[in-house]
């Protein structure tokens, strides 16, 4: 879907991280966890591109004010790296996104009494969130390891324990949790059997999850990141390469449209 | 007042109106179904496709830059017989006419793939791609060299008797002349611009941003270059024009219109807005509308120097 939103909030989690709130259309309820939205910073052409996010949480609300019925909502999570989201970071409650939502492949959300296991690294946390939600509205049982380089990328991590999910959060400095990677965490709770991986962050993160999920048998899916114009297939800006690609047999795919979530086999990680 | 006349006949190709699809930037068109009415545009023109699929580059393929992008993806394609058997049966239940974009490595490769359309019903016209800048042909750089154009051109002109468009690039000294070599090689039309040979440098890592080094820049950042191109060889050359190169909204279309184009192009646009197309088109009808002109027909070349 192609809509206007108005951000209804717009505030700072830590240094340099956001949690935005906007306005959807109804059918945005059934977006899957893992799926993303594309939004237009401005109608000026610098940053002339959309922007890609997660989809942090989708829900309804009740505004406090007289006349306003149940409304829809969607949230992300960003970091300010550029000029788009520093823009981004500068609106108010009232201004206008045009957004395309829900965007891509979501989560697998596996079978019902699988242990749950989320991964998350710094703002790939925010589609685990939503995921989260689901799973534990489902009655799966969810771990959160998050990890960070300090206390300040862990976002977010008292709206998963309210939820109900057990957390273990990790920082390269030792700020917060345990010092040191996620990945060395996640590995002392891998058991081979009814368990299943979720993991989104950094590309290295998710290569080393991948490649531990591997060993362990256990499956894993994977949200990958990637530079993207379109964000519908078009552009073939935001390919990876699949599992058995090969400059023979060349296997790319589209961030946007076969993924954002893979399972990890799918992916070369070589 | 009447509604203004917006149809435009191009190399024998009728439209309802002069918006068309930019190759490359519309996938095969069924992206788009979702977001617009692929019957509320002029024409759609398919990416550019090979004989045998092309895997394209490697990644990173797309920059953005201030009021643009560069790209590289390298031709990434499923190859004509795919198109042919998975693509153009979703597309030729659209009325809307189909232009085929196509390239080859070779001579014979290009004049191989124009005939496989040949006889294709779903197929309005063929649009000759001589003009990416990311892709080496084995030294020989088809769309820089008059001469090697016109043996391009004359090959696919023998091999098909659909519509003949061919495509020009900007990284030329005099595009005037690559225009003329074309035209008297058989082409019906000429669509002007591709994208500009640009580069982005990332300063800290000391390295280029698109692991092809360079790419191709569109958007509103290439239009004045576009436009003065454009209005160049419309003054030059008989053949109709397609003028491409950085439209983002009616106004746009309009002096691309006036500086001579019959039809124009939609390309990046597409991607910051999927239903950007259909969009220009009802807003080109609008000013038709509001300004009292009875026909976009009337606007070709009406530039006042």
């Amino acid at each position: 879907m192609q809509f206007k939103s108005m951000v209804i909030s717009n505030v700072e989690l830590s240094p340099g991280y956001f949690r935005m709130r906007m306005s959807a259309p109804h059918d945005l309820l059934s977006a899957a966890p893992g799926q993303f939205l594309m939004l237009k910073v401005s109608d000026a052409i610098d940053p002339l591109l959309r922007r890609p996010f997660g989809l942090f949480d989708v829900g309804t609300f009740s505004a406090e004010y007289a006349g306003c019925g149940i409304q829809c909502y969607c949230e992300i999570v960003y970091k300010v790296v550029g000029k788009g989201t520093k823009m981004l970071a500068a609106l108010h409650h009232g201004d206008l996104l045009d957004l395309l939502a829900p965007l891509g492949k979501g989560f697998d959300m596996g079978e019902p009494g699988e242990e749950k296991l989320l991964v998350g690294g710094g703002v790939g946390l925010a589609p685990l969130y939503y995921l989260a939600k689901e799973l534990i509205a489902r009655g799966d049982k969810v771990r959160l390891f998050a990890g960070g380089r300090n206390r300040d990328d862990i976002l977010c991590i008292t709206e998963f324990e309210r939820l109900g999910v057990e957390t273990y959060v990790s920082t390269d400095d030792g700020t917060l949790g345990e010092r040191g990677l996620v990945t060395q965490v996640l590995e002392g709770h891998l058991a081979s059997s009814g368990m299943r991986i979720f993991a989104c962050g950094p590309t290295p993160m998710l290569k080393a999850v991948a490649l531990m999920a591997e060993r362990h048998e256990v499956p894993c899916q994977v949200s990958m990141e990637a530079y993207m114009a379109c964000g519908v297939g078009a552009c073939l800006g935001c390919v990876m390469k699949g599992a058995n690609h090969s400059d023979e047999t060349p296997d790319y795919r589209c961030v946007c449209k076969d993924g954002p979530v893979f399972d990890s086999f799918e992916l070369q990680w070589s | 007042m009447q509604k203004p006349d917006m149809s435009v006949e191009l190399a024998g190709i009728k439209m309802r109106n002069p918006v068309m699809t930019a190759s490359g930037t519309f996938g095969y068109g069924a992206e788009f179904g979702e977001y617009m009415n692929l019957e509320s545009i002029g024409a759609m023109i398919s990416k550019g496709l090979s004989l045998k699929p092309k895997a394209g580059n490697p990644t990173p393929r797309i920059v953005e830059t201030p009021g643009g992008m560069l790209n590289a993806i390298g031709l990434q394609n499923v190859g004509i017989d795919a198109f042919i058997s998975q693509k153009l049966p979703y597309l030729s239940k659209v009325a809307t006419p189909v232009i085929v974009n196509l390239y080859g490595n070779t001579l014979e490769e290009y004049g191989e793939v124009a005939s496989r359309l040949d006889s294709l019903d779903g197929v309005a016209g063929i649009e000759v791609n001589i003009s990416c800048p990311n892709v080496k042909q084995g030294g020989i750089v088809f769309g820089t060299d008059p001469q090697a154009a016109q043996e391009v051109v004359r090959l696919v002109r023998r091999s098909t008797s659909k519509p003949l468009i061919v495509k020009l690039s900007p990284n030329v000294t005099d595009v005037v002349l690559m225009a003329k070599a074309c035209a008297d090689a058989g082409a019906d039309a000429l669509s002007l611009i591709n994208t500009l040979t640009g580069m982005a440098i990332d300063l800290d890592r000391r390295r280029p941003i698109l692991a092809n080094i360079t790419g191709g820049l569109s958007g509103p950042a290439i239009k004045p270059v576009a436009l003065r191109m454009v209005w160049q060889v419309a003054r030059n050359v008989k053949v109709p024009i397609i003028g491409i190169g950085g439209i983002m909204n009616a106004r746009d279309a309009l002096e691309f219109i006036l500086a001579g184009a019959t039809a124009v192009q939609v390309g990046t646009a597409s991607f910051l807005d999927p239903s950007a197309a259909q969009t220009i088109a009802q807003e080109m009808e609008k000013y038709l509308i509001d300004n009292g002109i009875p026909s976009i027909a009337s606007m070709i070349g009406a530039l006042e120097v």
